[in-house]
Parts: structure tokens; sequence; C-alpha cells
């Protein structure tokens, strides 16, 4: 029950134990505890909502890094991406297999002071040894939301 | 003057034309309404199926197929019938590609009827067999099917209507507008009624795939039933493909054959690109049924244990994307009922009676909506009944 009720919060964590009750056929009591259970044990680390920021007049940009990295003795990546990972700034990080280590995203008020952040946080951190700077011209897709909904299909039958 | 009175058929103006028109003229005026009322999915097609649609246009496929459909999207049809619902076709023989599951009624009742001969239509049902029997020159018997019973047809009650002049008898399950299914022990008990009859029956299966309690059980799987069946079935409910018009009927070579028939001479073949698209959906996409189907099942309680808690009565829906609740105790008719709730709280539900004798006190709702949109209906209508 419970990888069901992650399943329904992932899309709407607004539902309420009762509607997830009785979607499920569980008793509201069984869910409700479920779900604490959930959060207790960090299977759900946070709830928030997708927000279009450049719908809401937001000029901010977001950029994608790669980073490359020398691994550290007995640490490996994890020091590193601690050390990035903590800057405010940084929106997720992510160890990669291929090309490149690890993959920032990171946000910032202007292009400017993205480029700050490189070069004067991420690229001197002992052991980030070259970064690649990716901005992200537009989002269309987020976690299966998408951005902009195509229009909808005009003059529909209504009733059969 | 032409008098158009005279010169149009006498059987197609007898045909009364759906009630319900006036009622969505005035939803569509509505801002905040919430409409429970629409009988189709609410997803669109999944895009690698509309993909494969796109594709073939691109090949530049746009040609009339053979009459029945492609060979190769009825070897689909077959295997995905014997698949999903242990049902033997040949694709070459057995198949006929339709422009809807419509289509395939239309034609099966026209292929079957002599003038005068008897339909049996369990009622409240879909709103087409009526009319189609009537225009094809057969008679329609109609047999209530009961709330109590979870509206299957039952043995007795189908004995009773049985008349030398029967033909065939129309099978709507899953069931529109009344979510109920017939269980393999139902449809033996049909067979022992119709075994030694030449009675024909005419499976509508088009909600198949939407069933949430147990698999699907077809009159063709049952011993003794399956040469006289004919299956209908289609892609609009199971992959969200109304607009695509793509159906199929699968049955009894020499039954098939008439069919084609008809259907060649009416429609020469169905869209190409829709068949193109059927194929993909048909071998690819079986997760996307079950997907949509867990997604309706969720919906599906919940608004069965909304409308409990509000004090509504209502038989557990087994299949399809209807809750068919009875509203009688309101002392509301179900016409006064469904036009109160849209003008008073903006909500959309059909009338019971729209659906044919027995209908009445009982309104359908379509639960292929949002959660949201179910949250805030039900809200609305225990306001409604606060109110009565």
């Amino acid at each position: 029950m419970k990888t069901e009720i992650l399943k329904l919060l992932e899309k709407d964590c607004r539902l309420t134990a009762g509607q997830i009750a009785s979607m499920l056929g569980a008793s509201e009591n069984e869910v409700v505890n479920a779900i604490a259970e959930c959060e207790a044990d960090g299977l759900i680390i946070g709830y928030m909502a997708q927000v279009d920021w450049d719908k809401a007049g937001s000029e901010a940009v977001t950029a994608l890094i790669e980073v490359k990295v020398t691994p550290q003795r007995g640490d490996g990546y994890e020091r590193i991406a601690e050390r990035i990972y903590q800057y405010e700034e940084v929106e997720s990080t992510y160890l990669m297999s291929g090309a490149y280590d690890l993959c920032v995203i990171i946000s910032g008020r202007t292009l400017k002071e993205v480029a700050a952040f490189v070069s004067s946080r991420l690229s001197t951190i002992d052991g980030v040894s070259g970064t690649a700077t990716h901005f992200i011209l537009k989002k269309y897709k987020e976690k299966h939301l998408v951005f902009e909904k195509m229009p909808e299909q005009q003059e529909r039958m209504v009733f059969f | 003057m032409i008098s158009y009175e005279k010169v149009l058929s006498e059987k197609v103006q007898n045909v009364a034309p759906s009630g319900i028109r006036k009622f969505f003229d005035i939803l569509e005026e509505m801002k905040d309404a919430i409409s429970l009322g629409v009988g189709e999915p609410d997803f669109i097609t999944p895009w690698h199926i509309r993909d494969a649609g796109v594709w073939s246009l691109e090949k530049g496929y746009t040609k009339y197929t053979s009459n029945a459909g492609m060979l190769t999207l009825r070897t689909e049809i077959s295997a995905y019938m014997n698949r999903r619902f242990s049902l033997q076709y040949d694709p070459s023989s057995q198949i006929l590609v339709t422009v809807g599951g419509s289509e395939a009624i239309d034609l099966s009742l026209r292929a079957l009827i002599n003038p005068g001969d008897e339909i049996i239509i369990p009622v409240p049902s879909f709103v087409c067999y009526i009319p189609l029997t009537q225009m094809s020159g057969g008679v329609p018997v109609t047999l209530e099917t009961k709330h109590e019973e979870g509206f299957r047809v039952t043995p007795e009650a189908l004995k009773a209507l049985i008349t030398p002049k029967t033909k065939a008898i129309i099978l709507p399950y899953p069931c529109n507008p009344t979510g109920g299914i017939m269980r393999r022990s139902d449809l033996e008990a049909l067979a022992e009624v119709v075994k030694d009859t030449q009675i024909v029956l005419i499976s509508d299966e088009i909600y198949a795939e939407l069933t949430y309690s147990g698999k699907h059980v077809s009159p063709a799987n049952i011993p003794g039933l399956e040469d006289r069946t004919i299956v209908i079935n289609g892609m609009s409910k199971s992959y969200a493909m109304t607009g695509w018009r793509l159906g199929y009927v699968c049955g009894p070579r020499e039954i098939i054959r008439q069919l084609i028939k008809l259907h060649q001479f009416a429609i020469m073949s169905a869209p190409t690109t829709a068949q193109y698209a059927a194929i993909e959906a048909l071998s690819k996409g079986d997760a996307d049924i079950e997907r949509m189907r867990s997604e309706y099942d969720k919906r599906r309680r919940l608004l069965v244990a909304g409308l409990r808690k509000i004090g509504i009565p209502c038989n557990e829906p087994l299949g399809a994307f209807y809750v068919f609740p009875c509203i009688a105790g309101t002392g509301l008719g179900s016409d006064e009922f469904c036009e109160r709730l849209l003008v008073e709280e903006k909500v959309a539900v059909i009338s019971g009676s729209a659906f044919g004798p027995g209908g009445e006190g009982f309104v359908r709702m379509c639960y292929a909506a949002s959660n949201e949109q179910i949250t805030e209906a039900l809200t609305r209508i225990e306001r409604f009944l606060g109110r009565l």
C-alpha cells in the first residue's frame, strides 16, 4: 500500500488522507499512519508546488553545469558533491556516468550571478577539474508537468 | 413546394432525437461548471500511438486499405483477443475493422434483421441499440435490468421475453451507464436458455478492458455460445482513442462475410491513419491500458465512497467508467434532479431516463474526470442535497 500512496502523492501531494483511503479501499487511519512512516523514514522528503516562474514574471536563469571531478581517496565523489550541493543556489546535483561526473543544476537571478557562482565557487573547489555551463532557454516539461498546455480540441461531442 | 415530411423516410423521422442536447447547450454557456456527463476518456491518446499515425502520414500511407482492414491490423487484433480474452479468431476470415464500435453494432443488426424480427435489448443501456434496431426494420424488446441484481441479465428475465420472432440479444457489458458486468456464471446461465434456439448474441465489449473486479468474460468464452456470438470491441475506451473512430467485430466467418458486404458498400474501409495507430496500440499498448485502468479505478472508488458518504446509495460499478446512483430518495425525478443540479450547483450529470426504461430514479456520473473535479462535484452535490 505504501508504494500506491507514494505514487498518488507524487502526482498530487494535496490529496487528503481520506481521499487516498477511498481510492485504495483502505481506512483513513491506515493511510495517515503510512504517510507518517514514509515521512519519518525519509521516503517522502518534501512537498512542493511546481511553479512556472517565467509566467510569474521572474527573470531568473537556470543552468545545467557539467562538472569533472578528481575523486578523493576514501570519500570518492561524496565529499565534493556535498560541498557543491550545500550552496543555496544549487537546485539539483546528480552523479553521472559518461563524459563528466557531476551534473549540477543551479538557478540565479541573472546570467552574471550564475557565471560568478561557477567561476568563483564551483571551479575553485579542490578536486573540480573542469566545468561546462549550459543555460536553459526554455522549460517545456518538468516532473511530468507540461508548462504550456496545448490548446484543447474544440467542438467535442458532449453526450452519448 | 417540397414537403420534407413526405419525402423523408418515416422510419427515420420516427426516431426520437436525443433530449439531452438542450441541457448541454445550457452547460456550454456556464462558467465553472463541472461536467461528469461526457462519456469518453479524459486522457488523450498516448503519444507513441499518435506518433504511429503521424508516421504513416509522413510515409504517404493515405490510400484505402482492403475492405476488411489491413491484414497486419487484423492479425494484431487476433493476437490481442487471444492474449487478453482467450478468444480465437482467424485474421483472414473472422475479423472486420470498422469505423468505431458503433458501425459494428449497426452492421450486425442490419445483417441479422428481417422485417419484424425482435431484438432483446437490456436497459438502461447505451442509446444507440433501440434506434438502430428500428431503422433496420426490427422490433426492440427491452429487458429491464435491476439495481438489486447488479443490472445483469438473468435467465428468467430473458426466457420471459423470448418469442419465435426473437432474432438476437444485445449484451452491452461492461455496461454504459450502469457499470454492471456479467460474470462467467451469469453467461453460463444464459447459455442454457439460448442453446437450443437460433438466437444470436451481439456482445458489445467496448469497455471490456475497464473491468475492475476479476477479468472480463465474453459470451464467446462460454462453450455453446462461441458459434452464435458476435463480439464488438474497439480502440476508443481502452486506449483513449475515441476520435480515431476505429472498432472491430469478430465472429463466425459466415456472419463476418455478410458484414463485410455492408461495410464495403457503405464505408469502403476504415480510416488508414487510424489503422496504423491501432497496430501500434494493440502491439505495444498493454501498459497504457493498465495505467489508465488503474487511474479510473482510483477515481471510481473516490466517487463511490463520496456518494455513499453524502447519503446517495449506489451499486459498486464493476466496469466501464460510470457510477449509476439511485436518486429516488431525494424525492426528485431524474430529469428534474439533473436540471436543478446543473442550474443550482453547476454540476452536469445525465438523467438515467436517457438510457431507456428502467433508468428513471437514477443518474449517470462519469468518473473519467480529475480528482479535483470529482471532489468539487461531491461538495456541490452535498450542498444541493442539503437544500432539498
